[in-house]
């Protein structure tokens, strides 16, 4: 059996971030495994701009950006697979994956990183009874229809869900000549990024009707048309407000969720919300030396944050094939409430925490002039005045070791959202 | 004294930004992160500007098409024009990202800048 020290999975930003950190942090034996045929992952399907502000300080596209750390992780010499996708893997690590040149074989790994993304929801927001005709999409694959094939799936569009993908797409084919005649959104916010509404929506007149959802199709071969009609607080459609929009496509822009199969199949306790693993200061899971970020761990809005993420991946992953385990450390846990949904990590290990941490959040519903609040046990150590959060943008707070060594016997750390 | 709010899209943050006018000129900019979000306010109130990222044909290569935009901004008013001049443009592989696939996009004096690779088949 072959052995590296660290097989990372998934060739995407956070795989290659994280290969690049471990390299850089001192260990040479990596392996990245993807299933794709080429590195770069969802990236080289979002060809729009807005990646990379952040870490390069230039607005890229999606695969100017994932270029710049492909080049990066082939100028450091560190082996990757193409068309090789992983079936399993053991808790002592042995990677199990498949290629037409060599078959199934396995891989033993001292740490292993996982970084494999997301996936679109399956069709949950679409409950409509009767046919299901052709010219119904998710708004990812008609992305990769339209970005990579080179092929406009329909001319008179309606799109369901707003998503970061659904509005990128509704801009992506008006452009193409496509006539997009609105985007609906089940709840009264939308789901996607502000500036994302401004360029794809409002730039082209598209309209964005809140509260509203598809209750029927129409079309037994192609879609004809649907019908939309407004819900109420319990999102139920509201009788009499049916309206019936002809058109021939319909996209589905459901949200994502992380690609869990591999983490499920290891046995690593999972977060409910996030439905991606449960992490500790070090973005390790439950199963020790195995290690999880990107859209795999939770599902992200900016690629940067996405690196970055990776990045202290790599680095702690170096970490613990060098350092020395303790056994039991003593955890501080993260309690989210009030409007925060979950924290990203779940616990904390003061030992094992870097000068500086970043807790990322997201919050359950959009909230005006509040406080982010930090709580140490009882005792509020930190607020953060915020003009609005929404579901649809990641929230963070900074913790400091320093400051955390001020509470000898620190149990948990309370994240809430209060009115200001 | 005019206000106006405006949502960044410097970046994802989208920075909810005030501009304040005096006629037509620029007093104030608030609520912005960084500078970009000063000059995107200026400019988005007096002549706003996008970048147009589109995809274009490729023969020859190992895929049928590469992504492109527009190296710098347009007026947001001919970003069908930029579109409609896309359409019937077919670019020979191999395409390296950065390549320069058209000039002068729609009399807009910005090029067509190629943003992913096509390798020859
Ligand atoms: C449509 C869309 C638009 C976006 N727009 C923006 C934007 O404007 N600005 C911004 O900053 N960010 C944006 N993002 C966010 C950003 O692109 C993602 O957060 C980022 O790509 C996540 O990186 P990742 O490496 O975690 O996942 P991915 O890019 O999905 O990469 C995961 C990789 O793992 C591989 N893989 C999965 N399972 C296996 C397996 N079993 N074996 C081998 N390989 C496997 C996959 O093939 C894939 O290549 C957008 C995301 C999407 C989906
Ligand atoms: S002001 Fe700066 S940080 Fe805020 S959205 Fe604009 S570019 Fe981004």
């Amino acid at each position: 059996m072959k052995s590296y020290d660290i097989v990372i999975v998934g060739g995407g930003p956070a795989g290659l971030a994280a290969a690049a950190s471990a390299k850089e942090n001192g260990i040479d034996s990596i392996l990245i495994l993807e299933r794709d045929r080429e590195l770069g992952g969802i990236l080289n399907q979002c060809i729009h701009n807005g990646f990379g502000l952040h870490t390069f300080k230039e607005e890229l596209t999606g695969p100017e950006y994932a270029g710049r750390f492909i080049e990066k992780v082939e100028d450091l010499g560190i082996e990757y697979m193409l068309n090789t996708m992983v079936m399993d893997i053991s808790t002592d690590k042995v990677v199990t994956a498949m290629n037409r040149e060599e078959g199934l074989f396995e891989i033993q790994a001292k740490a292993i990183i996982l970084a494999m993304g997301c996936r679109e929801r399956p069709r949950g927001a679409l409950n409509t009874p009767g046919y299901r005709p052709a010219g119904i999409f998710s708004a990812g694959t008609a992305q990769r229809l339209v970005n990579m094939e080179g092929y406009l799936p329909g001319r008179e569009v309606v799109i369901l869900g707003s998503g970061d993908i659904g509005l990128i797409m509704a801009r992506r084919m008006t452009i193409e000549g496509a006539k997009v005649k609105l985007v609906a959104e089940l709840m009264p916010y939308s789901g996607g990024l502000k500036r994302n509404i401004v360029q794809c929506l409002d730039d082209f007149n598209i309209p964005l009707k809140l509260s509203h959802t598809v209750v029927d199709i129409d079309g037994k071969d192609r879609v004809k048309g649907i019908t939309l009609a407004q819900v109420d607080e319990r999102n139920k459609p509201i009788p009499g407000t049916e309206e019936y929009i002809p058109c021939d496509t319909l996209l589905l822009s459901c949200g994502l969720i992380p690609e869990n199969e591999l983490s499920r199949g290891l046995g690593i306790d999972m977060e409910a919300v996030t439905n991606g693993p449960i992490v500790n200061e070090s973005l390790e899971t439950s199963a020790e030396g195995v290690f999880a970020c990107g859209n795999v761990l939770h599902v992200h809005d900016l690629v940067d944050f996405v690196s970055e993420e990776a990045a202290m991946a790599g680095k702690n992953a170096v970490r613990y094939i060098k350092e020395a385990r303790n056994e039991e450390v003593a955890r501080i846990d993260m309690v989210p409430t009030d409007g925060v949904r979950y924290t990203v990590p779940k616990y904390i290990r003061l030992e094992k925490m870097e000068d500086t941490l970043t807790v990322r959040f997201r919050v359950g519903g959009v909230y005006k002039n509040c406080y982010i609040s930090t709580y140490f046990d009882g005792e509020r150590v930190m607020k953060r005045k915020r003009p609005v959060v929404a579901p649809g943008e990641m929230e963070e707070i900074k913790l400091s070791k320093a400051k955390l060594a001020e509470y000898p016997n620190l149990k948990t750390i309370t994240v809430k959202i209060e009115e200001a | 004294m005019e206000k106006r709010e405006l949502i960044c899209i410097g970046c994802p943050l989208g920075c909810m930004l005030t501009v304040e006018l005096e006629g037509a000129e620029v007093v104030n900019v608030t609520g912005n992160t960084c500078p970009r979000g000063k000059t995107y306010a200026e400019k988005e109130v007096t002549n706003p500007t996008r970048i147009v990222t589109s995809s274009v044909k490729v023969s020859g290569g190992d895929r049928v098409s590469v992504a492109c935009k527009t190296k710098n901004d347009i007026p947001k008013g001919k970003i069908f024009d930029v579109a409609r001049a896309l359409k019937d443009v077919v670019v020979e592989a191999p395409v390296c990202i950065g390549d320069v696939l058209l000039e002068n996009v729609a009399d807009t004096g910005v090029e067509i800048v190629a943003t992913s690779t096509a390798k020859r088949k």
